[in-house]
């Protein structure tokens, strides 16, 4: 089962790794990103996710296929949540099932790492005392990024 | 010809928009839109000299030739995980 969504509903790992594997795998690895306390020194509430939805739709399929292509598997979940997120809530997840678990931690560690550098999607935290700001991140296309 | 431009996040912000109607010469590239855009001053002489740029829905680069109709959508650096 291929499955890639762009979701403003609260991701429940349950669901994630529902109807996933087949008979013939025998690894099911499922990452989960969640948020944060903390970053760079200051005390986060929470974030926003903000993005251009139309493309980050067409990457995640793009990074899943590739995957596929890659690592030989067609039992791939991969989500990003957007919308406002609390401290705990889960903003990733990627699930991948093999025969084998070496297959299944690369392909899980090539989708978090391409999809950081490539997904359309910005984070503004949220600090305690009411202040916000978009958070610095990655350049597509200048150093690392692309396929 | 006329190009849909897109702003995110701390683009959007700094321009006060989210989209724009842009008139600008036919045959130009992404760098010529980007330059005309700045030099209309505050607060779009803010916009980076060269952002990354996506169009029509995928990453494009600064020679990238635009053709009428076309979305270029202004990617801030990206921050999703």
């Amino acid at each position: 089962m291929i499955r890639t969504a762009l979701t403003r509903e609260a991701i429940e790992p349950e669901e994630v790794l529902r109807d996933l594997s087949t008979p013939e795998d025998g690894a099911v690895l499922l990452f989960l990103g969640v948020v944060r306390n903390h970053n760079r020194g200051r005390a986060v509430e929470g974030l926003t996710y903000e993005a251009y939805r139309e493309m980050a739709e067409k990457v995640l399929e793009s990074l899943v296929s590739e995957a596929e292509d890659r690592y030989g598997t067609d039992r791939i979940v991969l989500l990003h949540r957007i919308g406002e997120l609390s401290v705990g809530e889960v903003s990733t997840a990627i699930a991948v099932a093999t025969p084998h678990r070496e297959e299944a931690y690369a392909a899980s560690r090539y989708l978090i790492e391409e999809l950081k550098e490539r997904l359309p999607v910005w984070k503004e935290e949220r600090y305690r005392g009411g202040e916000s700001e978009w958070v610095g991140g990655r350049e597509p296309g200048k150093g690392g990024g692309g396929p | 010809m006329h190009i849909r431009a897109l702003f995110f996040a701390s683009y959007g912000e700094i321009l006060g928009t989210r989209e724009l109607t842009v008139e600008i010469s036919r045959a130009s590239t992404v760098e010529a839109l980007v330059r005309e855009l700045r030099s209309r001053g505050e607060p779009f002489s803010r916009l980076p000299p060269s952002p990354v740029v996506a169009v029509n829905r995928e990453y494009a680069q600064e020679d990238t030739l635009l053709r009428e109709g076309d979305e270029v959508a202004f990617l801030p650096p990206v921050a999703g995980g």
